[in-house]
Parts: structure tokens; sequence; C-alpha cells
């Protein structure tokens, strides 16, 4: 019954908020833009043969000298924009949703140990995450890509680039959930259900998961909102400085990057356009889960 | 009070072992150094006459000891990349990151603790209103989005400022430094905003959330009601009392200057730390990236051991605590 009127509450929150309506909108629209892109672009970025050079530098439509069929002008390569974007879109959630849920079952797991056991095991984690708070996450996945590029074999480089990229951001954003995952465990663990279940010589994983997890699983959601937006804006941070994807693949960061190219030219879609809906998609989802946030910690407002 | 210190020496000591240990790891682990220093012609023999004679097969132990006594006199090896010591590329590099660090923290503070401020003075106004919802976006913007948006818009459209490197320099015994010109000053001040813009959203709203707890306390309510007129109550009583987080902040923030301050140096080409620790990501420079790693360590350190002398100077409360 509570679970219910907390979950209407928070749909009546939603429809009283605009901006949460709007920002939720706008995130589902580039979602699905993303997933469908193979079927909506008009082609595919990574064939060659699907563009030509002719039609390159093309301009917006709006604009003199455009080709109609491409509504947001083309690259320097004649890709068409939206179909750059598309993809680069879905490189980029695909990275991003890939780290985060890395994150969260590493960050999640150990939290939950941590305050479940408590103790020594606590303490080490807890060091560990110290230690890597006090260095910003930029500089962590910079770190965890340069070891990697030292340890692989330059041969098989290329193809891991994707996955090297989703660890080191992963690997850079797992002490949030820790930290939450903890901190919510100790508040569980003096509940009488908790202890109940041990009581009962449950197996701690089952207490951890079964018992546990369902009830910290507010705080956690909020977590995973902010740092969706944190780990796309990493992806597309350490793409933009040339550490993330290579160019034939191109991220939303790839494409900003191809884009400065053209700052002191006439070209500015080929820089704005992607810029601009990489901070539309962030905002979006900063407002999701900051709209979030009120709603699980309703003293906060 | 003595004791105090010497514990936060002795963490700070231990802090930078541990960091010299990855920096050792790194160099030891990632990659063979014997590999990087020779060519393909180098015979097996002379492979293995090296590595004795470097001591590479020494114990770990050792090997680390004398890796941390070569740090400690200045002697930091050599980059794989250029050939050069890893002392003198780094150390040339500082002042750049340094000055363009320091400026953007000043930029944060000057325009991020008067904000925190007012926003928490006036919860209500329309102005708050609007600050708040532009910090939001502001946190939101990537980094080298914002250094594109001020490029385009003062490099390009304006032409007020340069958009690239760090113009005119002033050599002052081995410092180079770019503030005693005013051709220095202007590149250095887009990059800096660049670098600032997201500290300020973070000062600002430490300082807001800090000064509207302050303004709840009783001595406030009885200062308030003993009539101390409302300025001096807003900026000496409370303040006063912000201003220990405040102090935090600056210690916080430095990492963060540190990390963006990579991005940053990337988008404005500005020839610092940052910029050198990408090049060798690129080029796998393991001894430089070490090394890197070891001095923004240290800085890290210093910063935050003097943040925390700083507190027992600021809050008297601390000095009794000690005492009794």
């Amino acid at each position: 019954m509570i679970a219910f009127l907390k979950k209407y509450e928070g749909l009546w929150l939603f429809v009283h908020s605009p901006a949460a309506m709007i920002a939720a909108l706008l995130a589902a629209l580039i979602l699905l833009g993303a997933v469908f892109a193979p079927w909506i672009a008009l082609v595919d970025p990574y064939d060659l043969a699907s563009f030509s050079l002719f039609d390159g530098l093309l301009p917006p439509a709006w604009e003199d000298g455009s080709n109609p069929k491409y509504l947001l002008g083309t690259d320097d390569q004649g890709r068409d924009m939206i179909s750059s974007i598309l993809y680069g879109a879905r490189l980029s959630l695909v990275i991003g949703l890939s780290a985060l849920t890395i994150a969260a079952v590493l960050g999640v797991g150990l939290g939950l140990a941590a305050g479940y056991y408590g103790g020594r095991f606590d303490a080490i984690v807890m060091r560990i995450a110290d230690v890597q708070l006090a260095l910003p996450a930029i500089l962590t996945a910079l770190l965890i890509d340069g070891i990697a590029r030292g340890i692989l074999p330059t041969a098989i480089q290329q193809d891991l680039r994707v996955a090297v990229l989703t660890l080191a951001i992963a690997l850079s954003l797992w002490v949030n959930f820790a930290r939450t995952a903890r901190a919510s465990t100790f508040v569980q663990m003096n509940k009488e259900y908790v202890q109940a279940a041990i009581m009962m010589g449950q197996h701690p994983l089952r207490v951890m998961f079964v018992h546990i997890l369902p009830n910290i699983l507010g705080p956690l959601l909020v977590i995973m909102t902010v740092d969706l937006a944190s780990a796309i804006l990493l992806e597309a941070t350490l793409s933009f400085l040339g550490i993330g994807l290579p160019a034939d693949s191109p991220s939303l960061g790839t494409l900003i990057r191809i884009g400065m190219q053209f700052l002191l030219s006439g070209e500015w879609w080929i820089l704005w356009i992607p810029t601009v809906f990489l901070v539309v998609l962030v905002v979006s989802i900063n407002i999701l889960g900051d709209f979030l946030r009120d709603v699980f910690n309703p003293r906060l407002r | 009070m003595v004791y105090f210190i010497l514990k936060r020496m002795f963490q700070s000591v231990f802090v930078m072992l541990a960091v010299a240990f990855l920096a050792f790891s790194l160099f030891r682990f990632v990659g063979d150094p014997i590999t990087q220093m020779t060519g393909v012609e180098t015979s097996v023999a002379d492979q293995e006459r090296l590595r004795e004679e470097l001591g590479l097969n020494d114990p770990f132990v050792y090997q680390f000891a004398r890796f941390t006594g070569d740090m400690l006199k200045g002697d930091f090896g050599f980059s794989y990349r250029t050939r050069q010591p890893v002392a003198d590329m780094i150390s040339s590099r500082i002042p750049a990151t340094l000055e363009l660090g320091v400026v953007a923290l000043i930029i944060s503070l000057l325009v991020g603790v008067p904000a925190g401020v007012y926003t928490a003075l006036k919860p209500r106004g329309v102005l708050t209103q609007a600050i708040l919802m532009t910090t939001l976006v502001g946190v939101s913007i990537p980094t080298f989005v914002i250094g594109i948006m001020l490029i385009f818009i003062f490099g390009v459209q304006l032409g007020w400022l340069p958009t690239f490197g760090r113009g005119g320099t002033v050599q002052i015994g081995g410092w180079e430094s770019s503030l005693f010109m005013i051709d220095g000053w202007r590149a250095l001040l887009l990059p800096a905003i660049t670098l600032g813009v997201y500290q300020l959203t973070l000062t600002m709203r430490l300082v807001r959330a800090e000064m509207m707890e302050v303004m709840r306390t009783d001595y406030i309510r009885f200062a308030m009601a003993r009539g101390v007129p409302m300025r001096r109550l807003h900026y000496k009583h409370a303040l006063a009392n912000t201003m220990v987080p405040v102090i935090t902040i600056i210690g916080l923030q430095f990492g963060g200057v540190i990390a963006f301050s990579i991005v940053t140096e990337s988008v404005f080409q500005w020839p610092g730390m940052g910029l050198l620790f990408l090049e060798s990501i690129r080029f796998v420079d393991i001894p430089v990236m070490g090394v890197y790693l070891v001095v923004i360590a240290f800085f890290f350190v210093l910063v935050n051991l003097i943040v925390d002398l700083l507190y027992v100077a600021i809050d008297p409360r601390l000095r009794i605590k000690d005492v009794s």
C-alpha cells in the first residue's frame, strides 16, 4: 500500500513538473533515435560506400546552397550530420550504460558487503574509495586508459578500444555506488527484518540481495541517473581529448573533436550540432536526476 | 598542536609513498623498460647485461627503495619518447599549469562566494532563481564545450582574445610567467574562466548551503534580536563562520582544477603539465605518466596540509579541543 502511494506520489509530482516532463521527453526521443539509428539514418557513417565526398560540407537545410536531403547538413566526408549524430549517440549511450552497469554491480556489491560484514573488509573498501575519491574521475579514467595502452599488445588495441573505454569509465564511477550502498545498508542492518533473516540462518548473499537490496534501491536509482550523465560526459571528454574512440567509429565526443577543426572556417554546423545534442542529452538526464532526488528525499524540498 | 602537525605530516609522507609505489609499479610492470630502451638489433645477451647493470634483477623492495631515493634527489629518469630527463620536461611545464589553476581558483572564489552568500540571503529572489538555474545548466555543460564556446565568441566572432597558447611570458629565475604582461593575461583569461566555471558552481552551492545553515543558528537569531545591523550581521557574524568550509573547498577543488586543467589545456593548447600528460598517454610514455602522478600528488598533499593547518589558525575551537 505504502509502496503504491509512493509510486502514485512520484507520478503525481512528475505530471506537475514541466521541467521533468520535457527532460524525460527529450531523453526518450534521443534514446529512441539511438536505438533505431540503423533504420532511421540516411547513411551508415561506418560504411564508406554509403556516402560520397561530392556531398561534402553541405550546410543545414535552412541555409543557402543546401541539399534538402540532408536536413542538418553534411561533414567534410559527405556524411549526413543526422546519421552521424544518431550513430554517435548510440555509441555514447551504449558505452555510458554498460559502464554504468559495471560500476553499479561492482559498487553496490562491494558496498552491500562492506555494510553487511563491517570490520576490516569495510575499512579496506572504504579506504580504497577515499583514495579514489581524492582523484577526480577523469584522471582515473585517463590513467586506466594509459595503463591499458601499455599492457595490451598493439595488434588488438584498436578492437578493444570500446571495452577499454567502458572499463575505464566504470572503474572511475563505482565509488559513488559503493558509498551510498554501504551507508544505506548500515541503516537497514539494525532493522528487525534483517536481524530476523540473519537469525533464521539465511545465507548472507540472500540477506544482502533479496532482503536489503530492494529496500535501498531509491537512493541508488538517484545515483544511477546522475552517474549516467557523468558517464556520458566522461566518454565525450575522453573521446574529445583523442584518448577515447578512433575517428572511424565516432561517438558524440569524437564528432565534436572533428568539428573543432572547422571552428575557424565557416562550417559551424559540423561543430555545433553535435555539441548542442550532447548538452541537451546531459542536461535532460541531470534534470531527471534532480527530480528523482526530490521524489525520494521529501525532506530536501 | 605539535602532535597534530606531526601526525598530519606523517600521513602526508605515507600518501606520497603510496603514490610513489603506484608510479614505480607503472614503470616496472607496464611494458618492459628494457624493450623501451633498446632497439630490435640489440642482442639478448646485451639486453640481459643492461638489465643487470640497471639493477632490474634486484629484489623488488630494493628496487623500490632506490626508485624513491632517486626521486628525492630529483632524478626522475628519462622519457621514452623524447629521451630527455623527465625532471626538466615536467618542471618547465609547472608554471603554466599552476598559474592557470590559481587564477581559475581565484575567479571561482571571487564570483562563487558572493553569489553563494547572495542566493542564501535572498532564497526567493528572482535573481537567485536565475543564478541557480544557470548553475544547473553550467554543471551539465562539459568543460571542453565551455572552452569551445568561449573561443568561438571571444576569439573567432569578436576577435578580442587569443584562442591558443600562452601569449607573452617573462622569465623570472627559471619561472616562465605570463602574469607580468598584458599579452600573457589576455591569453590566460579564456582558459582560466573555462577552468573556473565548474569550480565556481561548486563553491557557490557549498557557500549557499553553509550560509543558510549558519543563518538558522541561535547566535545569529540572538544577534538579530539584539538589533545588530543586518549588514554587519551578514558579513561579520555569519560569513566569518562560513569561512572554514570555504577553505575546505579550496583544498578539495585543487584536485579538480588540476584534473580539468588537462581538458582545458587540450582545448586551448596551453603548454602545461596536463598537455604533457595527455601526450605521454598517447605515446605510452610511462616515466612521464608516473612522474606527473607524483608531482600532482605532491601539490595535492601540500595544499591539503596547508588547509589543515589553516583550520587551526582560523577556528579557535580546534585549538581548545587540542589542549584538553
